[in-house]
């Protein structure tokens, strides 16, 4: 399916990039092959790839379970102020005190943040869809809030807060590249995750919870505990995620930190099939694409947009071939 | 109607039906669920296409493929669950599927309203919206719906079931005064007493036949039970049990309501003992589904006790949601003790695999260990379930329709587990529609009416008219 849906969608995108002014198949190589080609770039997808991981994961892990948490990118940021926070008062603490400090803090803010949507749900069965996107914009306010106010860099008086202390910065992995600690903890996150849902009795409860909720409670499955667990674990790595662009890539909080990673997530989660490590398959996809996109706008002249184009598609026609697959068209003779 | 046959698969709703409706005459059609009597009305009424036999209406061959066709030959229906559109009012209701042409006629709509329920003899306002209506008043938009279409005939399928008994009486007179205005009306129904106070002529359908017809004068109502539920045979009766043993299920004062919110359930007082299985028998639509819900702990109970020695054992009314259809017949057979399968964090497939073969063939289950239960036949979802149940061992089994939808095969195999469980000293409470499957299985039967329990009987003292009766509504 997912071979699929990406053959689909550049057929499907290829009218657009024409409309751009680029020869597809040319458009295409930009973004997918000329990243690959040299040690740098291939990094820089590395780094792309990061947060979608972690939102990937968060989501996935979610969905599996048959709660269909929207709000990742809400509860990254929380991750993202709560490493702030400790990053702006971590003072000369050492790395190895901090930095474990701040995944833990972050992951307890993102679970925070996914908290209240979990308890509608599961106390009145209020849907989530709903209530966990809208808390989206409110979590971007309270980063606008504290940038604004009394974490504006006294500095340069701009709406961003002042750098985190060296001991909160993640480690470089590799000299002269963007690489940083947050993939190690995205893929040990994607081993640990894949470990649960396939390997263990939890998993196999919350994917039947997942699949069939009244067949889960007939089995005396406590379902609303399962769901508010997914729910809370799912924030919690979306959190991490915040953390690792805060201390991985930024370095200080701005309104900016999170174009839409949470979104992607979803898009990287379905790709994915929800499978842990098609989700890390999928999110390499994507921050491929990302990167693409920047090397295909400088090269052949078109808008960068094109890769977010490209990838909403993408989410689309992986949603329709899922479609397809339950359902068979038949002809229908009177 | 003239011998109409309908079939389903293997199985035939309708054998060689004879009906008839003579205008101003309500004519109850009376039978047990599964009967027949809202598949011959839906045949009527073009939602159903027919195996064999004629209808005619008036008199000439009616050929009816769709409700178009009925509603063109005067029939008119009201199903249990109405067709109407909540957010908009009365008369854009019952003007749905009649526009007629570009433009609305509100105006129209509204003088046909008024007439039909004038005709109906009970106010109805065309411009108030549905959703604000109650149930018997929205049932009366319905039956104004058909009379705006001209209906002759006018078909209500267990008009009764959502009403409280105010309401009946409202419905009641209503339709006598149709009656008297030259409407044939079919009154389809499992009530025995609603049948005797409202119909001029009844027939009774059982197992898909006719079992006769007659003039409400000249029936009496036991007749008319016995004629719902047959002449059973005697036989099928195994050796009494024991005289019980300890209760292993209490209930006392149960009380529940349906997912509507109405009472289902009123004040269910029984006792099952081990090495017993205590029958419950009835109808559907009286309780029954709402009580094997609230002892498989899958709904709430608004009053009353349970008490069971240790955790009952479920076999659940409707299997398809009640298995991970996604997960293979091992995780099926084995979802309930997943954590004694664990081997430090992980979980034992090996195991888990050696104990699913061992169920299966102890089982009798036709299908492999990794194959996804939702392909399995309903015979052998029927037996993963079992399977699950019964590994506990449990001292107390609550069955709800077991063999409902099975072939004869796997029907014979789940009851001489039933049996054979109750020999090993269960005690089981077996709820189903299925009379000849309770009268086969159990060793005390009650039966349940419209949310309580009238009347008990030892199994070999069973009178089945006495039984029929009690189902039916009477005393």
């Amino acid at each position: 399916m997912p071979v699929a849906a990406v053959v689909v969608t550049f057929a499907l995108t290829a009218g657009i990039v024409l409309a751009a002014g680029a020869n597809p198949i040319d458009a295409y190589r930009q973004f997918l092959i000329t990243p690959l080609q040299s040690e740098f770039s291939l990094l820089e997808v590395l780094v792309s790839m990061t947060p979608l991981m972690f939102t990937g994961l968060a989501v996935a892990f979610a969905f599996r379970a048959g709660y269909w948490n929207i709000g990742a990118e809400g509860q990254l940021l929380c991750g993202a102020i709560a490493a702030a926070w400790l990053g702006q008062h971590a003072g000369g603490a050492p790395k190895v005190l901090v930095i474990p400090a701040m995944l833990v803090l972050g992951a307890l803010a993102g679970a925070v943040w996914a908290l209240p949507p979990a308890l509608l749900r599961t106390r009145f069965g209020i849907d989530e869809v709903v209530t966990t996107l809208l808390l989206n914009p409110v979590a971007l306010l309270v980063v606008s809030g504290l940038l604004n106010g009394p974490w504006r860099d006294p500095v340069t008086k701009f709406p961003e807060s002042p750098r985190i202390a060296g001991g909160a910065e993640f480690p470089q992995l590799v000299d002269r590249s963007r690489l940083h600690l947050g993939f190690v903890i995205a893929l040990v996150l994607a081993a640990v995750l894949w470990f649960v849902t396939t390997k263990t009795a939890s998993g196999v409860r919350l994917r039947a919870v997942g699949l069939s909720p009244r067949g889960a409670r007939f089995a005396r499955i406590p379902v609303e505990r399962t769901l508010l667990t997914a729910a809370l674990v799912s924030g919690a790595v979306a959190g991490l995620g915040g953390v690792s662009e805060l201390a991985g890539i930024q370095f200080r909080l701005t309104e900016g930190i999170s174009p839409g990673y949470g979104y992607t997530g979803v898009v990287a989660a379905t790709l994915g099939g929800l499978s842990m490590i098609g989700v890390t398959a999928a999110a390499f996809f994507l921050g491929l694409v990302n990167v693409g996109a920047g090397t295909a706008s400088r090269v052949l002249d078109v808008p960068t947009q094109l890769g977010e184009i490209i990838t909403a598609a993408l989410l689309l026609v992986a949603v329709g071939l899922i479609l397809f697959r339950r359902y068979r068209i038949v002809r229908v003779t009177a | 109607m003239r011998g109409i046959v309908k079939r389903f698969g293997d199985t035939v709703a309708n054998d060689g039906v004879d009906f008839t409706v003579r205008p101003g005459t309500i004519h109850a059609l009376l039978g047990e669920n599964g009967a027949g009597k809202t598949t011959l009305m839906r045949v009527l009424y073009g939602l159903a296409a027919r195996d064999g036999g004629e209808i005619f209406v008036g008199g000439g061959r009616a050929e009816i493929r769709s409700p178009k066709d009925a509603i063109r030959h005067g029939i008119g229906m009201v199903t249990q669950h109405f067709s109407l559109v909540e957010p908009m009012t009365v008369a854009e209701n019952v003007m749905l599927g009649a526009e007629g042409g570009f433009r609305l006629d509100l105006a129209a709509a509204r003088e046909l309203v008024a007439q039909a329920s004038e005709r109906v003899g009970i106010e109805i306002h065309p411009q108030v919206r549905v959703d604000s209506l109650s149930v018997g008043e929205r049932q009366r938009v319905e039956i104004v719906k058909a009379l705006s279409r001209e209906a002759r005939v006018l078909v209500l399928d267990e008009p009764t079931a959502v009403l409280v008994p105010q309401q009946v009486e409202l419905l009641f007179e209503a339709l006598r005064r149709l009656r008297e205005q030259g409407l044939a009306i079919v009154f389809i129904s499992h009530k025995l007493r609603e049948v005797t106070a409202i119909s001029d002529e009844v027939t009774v359908l059982r197992r898909g036949q006719v079992a006769g017809t007659a003039a409400i004068g000249d029936v009496d109502e036991r007749e008319l039970a016995r004629m719902m539920i047959g002449r059973l045979a005697a036989g099928v009766r195994r050796e009494s049990a024991s005289a019980g043993g300890e209760p292993v299920l209490s209930v006392e004062g149960l009380e529940a309501e349906d997912s509507r919110g109405l009472p289902a359930v009123r004040g269910v007082s029984f006792e099952v003992r081990a090495g017993e299985i205590l029958g419950i028998a009835g109808v559907s639509g009286n309780g029954q589904t709402e009580l094997a819900e609230v002892l498989s702990g899958l709904r709430e109970p608004t009053g009353g006790t349970v008490s069971v020695d240790g955790e009952p054992g479920r076999i659940p009314e409707d299997r398809r949601a009640s298995v991970v259809g996604e997960l293979s017949v091992a995780y099926n057979l084995v979802l309930e003790d997943l954590d004694s399968y664990r081997r430090g964090p992980m979980l034992d497939e090996r195991a888990i695999r050696r104990r699913a073969d061992e169920l299966i063939e102890r089982f009798d289950i036709r299908a492999r260990a990794t194959d996804s239960v939702q392909g399995l036949s309903g015979g052998n979802m029927q037996k993963v379930l079992l399977a699950r149940v019964l590994a506990h061992e449990p001292k107390a089994l609550v069955v709800a329709q077991p063999t409902q939808g099975l072939d004869v095969g796997a029907t014979e195999y789940v009851r001489s587990q039933l049996l054979a469980q109750r020999d090993a000293g269960a005690g089981i409470l077996l709820i189903s529609e299925d009379l000849e499957e309770l009268l086969a299985l159990s060793d005390r039967l009650v039966v349940m009416y419209e949310g309580e329990l009238v009347g008990s009987f030892e199994a070999a003292a069973a009178d089945v008219e006495e039984i029929g009766a009690l189902m039916a509504g009477l005393r």
